[in-house]
């Protein structure tokens, strides 16, 4: 169960979370929705822990273990994930040595094995391959020149390979056409599962068409201001966000 | 990336200060008497056994350097230095009439195994384990030198069957004299500059090279340097001869103790590659940095020079700088030959206090001569790294091309780094190409990599291999992952 609980956070001392009231049990899978500037991405920035993004009240709780006490690295060890809207590019650094590291650094902090390079290529290999991504995008260096969906797809594919149990999303649907996004919405569903527990992150309802949710929240000014079924997306996609203060950036 | 792991662990081994070579070793030496005049050179020379002529060349030497200035045109900074306060000559005692390797002090082996390199030939061979960045790897032939002297050089008589000379310069000067007279400042002359001058009046050792025509040498030939004694100046002389139709590849590497006073490091190296002939050098460079607060540390003030004096000869330096509180160092290639090619691939990391000043310089003399330059500069802490380089084409040197990259990575607010790039053509049809980037380690970077479970140090390791990965492919294979280790290990503490 993740449980959020009055979470208030500051950005460049500006407060843009306002007490986000937030649980979500294991094998669920909620969306948060809410116009440009309701703190979205803020929500994920805060919840992987990057710096800047202060917390002055509140708290978040993944299974009854504190993820605020936490490092960035060690959030993922205790099974957190967050697929970026922006994933930055690493120059010099092949993508699947990036892979390999990334996988055995989580490994090692979960008291794992650390796997070789065979066994590293062989797991990348069979997932990469269901998210479409091609042999040779492997090779190169880790978004470097990759398209948006290319991007979206290693985010994705990263998901599936640190065996999160804590996903969040954040816009991942953002400059991915039909297909994409269906390849995309297949791994999101692919990780579902009893023990999991996942939020998507969407400023569109077309994304919750592909991956169903058992909740919609709608956040605006820095709260959860409604909750309600997935027929909630569709309203929100009829009436817009007017009433929830589009355009009213914080 | 498997480097990256090991780098953590490595460090976690180090203790308070992060380098891991300061320890000095109690050895009973043999020193000259502090300063420099006349008198010490003769010293030197005597001790060295050395033949009248080599006497004369460096009291020629000598006599240059007192006309000659110090430079003082490079971007560093640092209190003048006392060339009487300095001790211009050590040697382990026992090391003086040394025939084998039996004979060597045992403390002085431990010490090079501390340092990761077993020295015993039969241990080499069979790949001992746990051996170090410069001479781990079976069939790597080393010559080591501690303060002033040449230890011990490996595989000689292997080398020898192919012809190959490898063998203390002291060694060289009395037993090829008509080689090392050819050669010996003939690619840096006495005059060239003030270090060289110094170095020329009193190197007490170094190593000597010579592959004969149209040898491949058989194994990578290596010499380890170390400064242990205090107060004590390393001016170590190298040269390196190959024939035409020949090839070396050479990998020296360095290291001293931690000290709070600053040690002088002036080595003269000397490259000359005859017709069709390639040497490649690498260095590995770990001298002693200073410590936080940058006190103490190697002053590193080195020529090195290579002379592509055959057609379609070929020289390349690479060089992994880590150490050192300054370094001052310009490997360079005189592209002479007509097609030769000359190569320059660096990795400069300061840290801490440090100062670099280092770049290369290739002098296109030939007709159809080539240059390339890669140049990747890492600035952390408090320290200041520059890449100086010059590239020129003579009148004559038609066609000539070069490509230089110099890039520079930034981690933190309080480092610099500085490109001073020079470009001289004297003809018409010469191409050269410059770029030159300067980036930051931004904190998006290093949040992405920690998001996928990176630890800082890890992160920090895996993007600054990734920014000096062209360069580091130009490595040896042996060293390519330990030198990775080197990389992380230098930079740790430098973020957070």
């Amino acid at each position: 169960m993740l449980e959020i609980k009055n979470l208030h956070a500051k950005v460049d001392g500006d407060m843009i979370l306002r007490g986000v009231d937030l649980e979500i049990p294991q094998g669920e899978v909620h969306a948060i929705m809410g116009p440009n500037g309701s703190g979205k991405s803020t929500l994920s920035y805060v919840l992987a822990g990057k710096d800047d993004y202060e917390i002055t009240e509140g708290s978040i709780v993944w299974n009854g273990q504190d993820l605020s006490e936490l490092e960035v690295d060690e959030r993922v060890a205790a099974g957190f994930f967050l697929a970026m809207q922006y994933p930055v590019e690493i120059p010099g650094v092949g993508t699947m040595n990036f892979l390999r590291s990334a996988m055995n650094a989580v490994r090692k902090a979960r008291g794992e094995d650390e796997l070789n390079a065979a066994e590293t290529m062989r797991i990348v290999r069979e997932k990469a391959e269901a998210l479409n991504i091609p042999l040779d995008m492997l090779k190169r260096p880790l978004n470097v020149g990759f398209s948006g969906g290319e991007k979206k797809r290693m985010e994705i594919l990263q998901m599936s390979l640190l065996s999160p149990t804590l996903c969040v999303l954040d816009e991942t649907d953002s400059g991915l056409d039909i297909d994409a996004l269906r390849i995309v919405s297949d791994g999101v569903n692919a990780m579902r599962g009893p023990d999991k527990a996942i939020l998507v992150i969407t400023h569109y309802q077309r994304l919750l068409e592909y991956i169903v949710p058992d909740k919609v929240h709608v956040l605006s000014k820095g709260r959860i201001v409604r909750s309600g079924g997935k027929e909630l997306a569709l309203e929100l996609e009829k009436s817009g966000y007017a009433e929830y203060g589009e355009d009213e950036a914080a | 990336m498997a480097a990256v792991r090991e780098t953590i662990e490595q460090v976690k081994d180090i203790d308070v200060d992060q380098y891991k070579y300061g320890f000095s070793t109690d050895i009973e030496t043999v020193k000259a008497p502090k300063g420099l005049d006349e008198d010490i050179i003769r010293f030197i020379s005597a001790k060295k056994d050395e033949p009248e002529w080599m006497l004369e060349w460096r009291l020629d030497a000598y006599e240059r350097w007192q006309s000659m200035q110090e430079p003082e045109w490079a971007r560093v900074h640092y209190p003048k230095i006392d060339f009487q306060d300095l001790y211009y000559y050590a040697a382990p005692k026992s090391a003086e009439k040394l025939k084998s390797l039996d004979e060597v002090d045992p403390e002085l082996l431990a010490t090079y195994e501390k340092l990761g390199i077993p020295l015993s030939e039969q241990k080499m061979l069979a790949g001992v384990e746990g051996a170090g960045p410069l001479a781990g790897a079976p069939g790597v032939a080393v010559d080591a030198i501690f303060d002033s002297v040449s230890v011990v050089t490996t595989f000689k008589e292997e080398l020898a069957k192919a012809g190959v000379i490898f063998c203390p310069i002291s060694e060289a000067i009395k037993e090829h004299p008509e080689l090392v007279k050819k050669y010996l400042g003939s690619v840096v002359p006495k005059s060239d500059n003030f270090y060289s001058a110094l170095n020329s009046a009193v190197f007490s050792d170094g190593s000597f090279v010579y592959i004969p025509e149209g040898v491949r040498c058989p194994m990578e030939l290596s010499t380890y340097f170390r400064i242990n004694e205090s107060q004590t100046g390393q001016f170590e002389r190298t040269l390196i001869v190959a024939e035409k139709g020949s090839y070396v590849s050479y990998l020296e590497g360095c290291t001293a103790p931690m000290r709070d006073e600053n040690q002088l490091h002036a080595a003269v190296v000397e490259l000359v590659a005859l017709e069709d002939a390639e040497i490649k050098y690498s260095t590995v460079q770990n001298w002693y940095p200073g410590d936080a607060d940058g006190k103490g540390g190697i002053y590193n003030f080195v020529t090195k020079r290579g002379d592509c004096r055959g057609d379609n000869s070929k020289i390349s330096w690479t060089q992994v700088e880590t150490g050192s509180a300054i370094t001052w160092k310009y490997p360079s290639c005189i592209l002479r030959g007509d097609n030769s090619q000359g190569e320059f691939y660096s990795i400069a990391i300061s840290n801490g206090y440090q100062q670099v000043d280092s770049g290369t310089k290739m002098i296109h003399l030939g007709k159809n001569t080539s240059s390339r330059i890669i140049s990747k500069g890492i600035s952390a802490g408090r320290s200041n790294n520059t890449y100086r380089g010059l590239v020129s084409a003579h009148r004559k040197a038609t066609n000539s091309r070069n490509f230089t990259q110099c890039d520079s990575l930034l981690i933190g607010n309080d480092c610099g780094a500085h490109t001073v790039p020079y470009i001289e053509a004297k003809n018409s049809t010469a191409s050269f190409e410059h770029e030159a980037t300067t980036s930051k380690i931004s904190d998006d970077q290093m949040f992405y990599c920690m998001a996928r479970g990176l630890n800082e140090e890890e992160a920090v390791a895996l993007i600054v291999n990734g920014f000096v990965r062209d360069v580091l492919q130009q490595l040896p294979m042996e060293f390519m992952a330990e030198t990775q280790k080197l990389i992380g290990i230098s930079l740790e503490g430098s973020v957070g």
